[in-house]
């Protein structure tokens, strides 16, 4: 047992975080509250950094637990990434702290917990892991929604989240439950083996498709996308940014990991269902942003529509697909930390996030406006940044299986047609902060340094990850299995 | 030397430097601006002189930017590129010097110009599918946004609105086409001379290429302004400020073009074979259809802009015809055009100061009020409807040698016409209603070109009849490597439509 606390270390020690902030915060007064926030962060680095150290990364490829919980390339990809969402994510929550009006350190302690809740999600190896990762996520997520109990809109989130959040887990359960009915095992490693044959059984087949449901509806994928723009809107912009970021991540390290290396059988006979769902997912989220006046809505739009293309990843149904993802959402969490950030910062005075309200910010705050020109072209996808390679490696994992079939086609020609869509709303945003017209107030912006050193942190890496990424492309094919260029020459010769 | 390297260079260090400077710091930034796109110009010169005819890949760099992928930053110049990377570099300095129309915020606009020139320029140098394309959308954002926030006219956020989306639309699909070659060519390589050889040895599977090809021409040629997706371009560099509709006319829009000769035809020639005929009748619409369009425009910048449009119908015919002195016509074309578009829309802009408007039924007599202005002015419309001596006729007549010689029988002769004829038609009655007949009302206080923007545009008019008496210096760069893609597109028929073209 104590051999198989090691697997879990990082996770136990965000937890015990969670608790400390909670304690701490008895003992505190009231003033040093902001302090805590910058503590935890600082402490979640150093996690950060521990996750690099050699006693725990020589535990890779190593189950515990009977074979529940697994600690793998992906996995920990997946733990550091969540660390640093979460690192951004405290950082933010701290500037933010103000807007909560009282309770932040719970606010802070609930951050950790749902973090630790995704850690164990990217280990998950069986179901009943799967259900208890996402349960935490979710069960913390409907608190955080709705913390700002004095907003109407945030408790509208919270209800909203709250009802759908708990249909989307009743699929998953339901689901597993069938899944377990003809499967006799809950274990990821047992159906690998048996799947083969279980594809004939309509029982089974239904019971992943509930699965798949109660996933997509934490990427938020059509048909189960309805909850995110209300909840994006009304939630904590902090919390906004981790459901975005976070959440989705943690239903995408599952989606991978079940239907990339469980059931890859099923995968393959359910591509058109998958090209279906991506490409309406794109459709959807790219034409539903068109007319949005409201940053955070446009951006939860904008969300759904980056779901779907990473499900193109999925789709391609490849270790490069895989690695496409995994470079996309790293890309997406930078960018989408300093987005929100920014809009924030802009939209603290007064209520509502208008588009109108980052008019003139060219002039107001060149940094903050130049960074948020970043963070639309990155998400448009046009080079030389992050958002751009992300895409373009979905598209060539997409293509490169596209001969001979239609479908890989379509899909390609909708992901085309929704990123010409998405340029048009994304310009919307550069418009509205450099065009000459009504500017509402003067005065530059004030940054908290903290904050200002995140905003940085995010902008160099959308930078980095766009211009120079041949490093982060390495770690993004280690950790989805695929062996370098030689190796892989040698094996796959011209198809 | 990689004089390439220092080309490419130059400008982004320029656009780095300027945004270090204080935006109030006027010449400071004017002056970084010219000097490093005049440098880049020098080097370009003296790469052009100093280029081996027959010497295959020159002036190389080559890094490896990602391994995994088999991605290059690689530069170099063969006998195609050469000459039109000159060409932008002459462009981009006088691009740089006719932007001082430009009042506020001048420090944004000079960063997001010499991006736009070091992208330019980049892309027509890479070797590398992935550089190509890249620098190609590094320098079309800037255009965005300089159309957007320095642009001119009431249909201001329209014109950029559809620029935008046409452009992008258009680099899309040519980028899946890019995949589809990379993907489908197996070669493990984003660099253009391996593909190649690799395509040379087993083609790309053929109904792969039939759907390769059609993406790589209609997106590429979406581009380049292909009827019918052409409306994008007299709106646009309608409202565009003047450097930018310079840069982007002059030498942006040719990268589809050089796309097409570069990458679509090479790698997909069975596709290309199958759709070229296709090309060379969109060509003719182009050249009919837009040229008509011409005819009836009463704004300057819309005549100029329909017709350049309408001269990419030569280029398309050009590469339609799909033999050695086509696709040489093609380049000499592209060149001459490109000097030729900057030197309009730099004039063009100069009157649009004057007075805020280039309707010609106000116009008449500058050529009297301003000699400088009006004689060059003159002379570009007269190379513009292909008279000899300018590089323009040059390429056209190659053109015309090279269609009929492919076959293309039917389409030279109404091509033909319609150069002469409507083209002769707009340019000559805009001669008449701008240079000749009674001073126009509001022209009177209307002053001559500067002696900066008069030596600018003077490079222009120089580079335009140098290359026009003497051709030679260009086709006999182009020729060489241009040979080597028809023999990869047309392994069958060595020479024979050569033959009887001269």
């Amino acid at each position: 047992m104590g051999d198989q606390l090691h697997f879990v270390q990082l996770e136990m020690m965000v937890a015990a975080l969670g608790l400390c902030v909670l304690l701490g915060d008895l003992f505190l007064p009231m003033t040093a509250r902001r302090a805590l926030g910058w503590i935890a962060a600082g402490a979640l680095g150093l996690v950060f950094l521990l996750s690099f150290r050699e006693s725990y990364t020589g535990l890779a490829n190593g189950e515990a637990f009977g074979g529940i919980f697994r600690l793998d390339e992906l996995a920990l990809f997946f733990k550091r990434f969540f660390l640093l969402a979460g690192i951004f994510v405290l950082v933010f929550a701290v500037d933010f702290a103000e807007r909560l009006r009282g309770g932040v350190s719970e606010y802070l302690a609930f951050i950790l917990f749902a973090l630790s809740g995704m850690m164990f999600a990217a280990s998950a190896n069986d179901f009943s892991l799967l259900f208890v990762s996402i349960e935490l996520i979710t069960v913390t997520f409907y608190i955080l929604v709705s913390f700002q109990r004095h907003r109407m809109q945030s408790l509208e989130a919270g209800v909203k989240y709250l009802i759908l959040g708990a249909v989307s887990s009743a699929f998953l359960v339901y689901g597993i439950a069938l899944v377990f009915g003809e499967a006799g095992s809950l274990k990821f490693d047992d159906l690998r083996d048996a799947h083969a044959e279980l594809l004939e059984s309509n029982v089974f087949l239904f019971g992943m498709l509930f699965v798949f449901a109660g996933l997509a509806f934490k990427i938020s994928a059509f048909p189960f996308q309805v909850w995110a723009p209300d909840v994006y809107q009304g939630a904590p912009t902090p919390t906004t940014t981790f459901l975005a970021v976070g959440s989705k991540a943690a239903g995408f390290v599952l989606l991978i990991r079940l239907f990339g290396s469980v059931v890859p059988e099923l995968t393959a006979q359910w591509t058109g269902l998958l090209i279906a769902v991506a490409a309406l997912t794109i459709l959807y989220g790219n034409l539903c942003a068109l007319p949005q006046r409201n940053l955070k809505r446009l951006l939860a739009y904008s969300g759904i529509a980056n779901a779907g293309y990473l499900l193109m990843g999925i789709v391609a149904q490849s270790g490069e697909g895989t690695a496409a993802i995994l470079y996309y959402l790293a890309g997406y969490l930078f960018t989408l930390v300093a987005a929100f950030m920014i809009i924030h910062l802009v939209t603290r005075e007064g209520e509502g996030e208008d588009i109108a309200r980052i008019a003139g910010l060219s002039q107001r705050s060149p940094c903050l406006a130049f960074a948020l020109v970043l963070c639309a072209v990155s998400l448009a996808g046009i080079p030389p940044l992050a958002g751009f390679f992300g895409k373009f490696l979905l598209v060539k994992s997409v293509a490169a299986e596209a001969f001979g079939n239609a479908g890989y086609f379509a899909l390609l020609a909708v992901a085309v047609f929704g990123v010409v869509v998405s340029i048009y709303y994304y310009f919307g945003i550069i418009r509205a902060m450099y065009w000459p017209g009504e500017t509402p107030d003067e005065s530059p912006v004030a940054v908290a340094w903290p904050t200002r050193v995140a905003l940085g942190l995010c902008v160099a890496a959308i930078l980095y990850l766009g211009l120079l990424p041949d490093k982060p492309m390495n770690w993004a094919n280690t950790a989805a299995n695929i062996e370098k260029r030689s190796s892989a020459e040698a094996a796959d010769p011209r198809r | 030397m990689d004089w390439l390297l220092i080309i490419v260079l130059l400008p982004l260090f320029a656009a780095a430097a300027v945004g270090f400077v204080p935006g109030s710091q006027r010449r400071a930034i004017r002056g970084i601006t010219i000097g490093a796109s005049g440098l880049s110009l020098l080097c370009a010169l003296i790469a052009f002189c100093s280029f081996e005819v027959g010497g295959g890949l020159q002036f190389e760099t080559k890094w490896i930017w990602v391994e995994s992928l088999g991605l290059h930053f690689h530069l170099a110049a063969d006998g195609i590129n050469i000459g039109i990377i000159l060409m932008g570099a002459i462009v981009a300095f006088s691009a740089a010097c006719c932007a001082d129309d430009i009042t506020h915020r001048v420090k944004e606009f000079h960063v997001l110009l010499n991006l736009m020139i070091g992208g330019i320029l980049g892309a027509f140098a890479s070797m590398d599918l992935f550089f190509f394309y890249f620098f190609h959308e590094l320098a079309l954002v800037p255009t965005f946004i300089m159309i957007g926030v320095w642009g001119r006219g009431a249909n201001r956020n329209y014109a950029t609105y559809k620029i935008t989306l046409y452009l992008s639309f258009g680099a899309l699909l040519a980028l899946v086409g890019l995949i589809g070659v990379y993907v489908q060519a197996g070669a493990k390589s984003f660099s253009i001379p391996e593909l190649i050889a690799t395509v040379q040895a087993t083609p790309i599977d053929e109904a792969a290429q039939q759907w390769i090809f059609p993406l790589l021409m209609f997106g590429f040629g979406i581009l380049v302004s292909l009827w019918p997706f052409h409306t994008w371009a007299p709106l646009g560099y309608g409202a565009a400020p003047t450097a930018t509709a310079m840069l982007h006319a002059g030498v942006l829009k040719k990268f589809g073009l050089y796309g097409l000769i570069r990458v679509a035809i090479p790698m997909a020639p069975a596709g290309a074979q199958s759709w070229l005929g296709v090309l060379a009748w969109l060509a003719l619409a182009n050249l009919l259809y837009c040229g008509l369009v011409a005819v009836r425009q009463k704004d300057l910048n819309q005549l100029i802009g329909n017709s350049s449009v309408a001269h990419m119908g030569f280029i398309f015919l050009g590469i339609a015809s799909l033999n050695v002195i086509g696709l040489t016509g093609a380049v000499l074309v592209m060149i001459a055009h490109g000097l030729l578009a900057a030197l309009a829309f730099g004039l063009s802009g100069h009157l649009y100061r004057q007075t805020g408007s280039l309707e010609m039924g106000r116009m008449g007599g500058l050529l009297r009020q301003m000699p400088l202005a009006g004689s060059a002015l003159l002379m570009a419309l007269l190379a513009g409807c292909g008279l000899p001596g300018f590089a323009n006729f040059a390429g056209e007549v190659t053109v015309f040698f090279a269609a009929w010689a492919a076959g293309l029988k039917t389409v030279t002769v109404i091509a033909a016409w319609s150069a002469l004829v409507i083209g002769g038609l707009y340019m000559m009655r805009a001669i008449r209603a701008i240079l000749h007949g009674p001073l126009g009302g509001d022209w009177a206080k209307a002053a001559d070109l500067r002696p900066l923007i008069a030596t600018a545009l003077g490079l222009l008019l120089a580079a335009l009849l140098v290359f026009g008496f003497a051709p030679g210096l260009l086709a006999k760069r182009i020729e060489g490597d241009v040979e080597k893609i028809v023999r990869l597109a047309k392994p069958s028929q060595p020479q024979a439509t050569e033959a009887t073209g001269r």
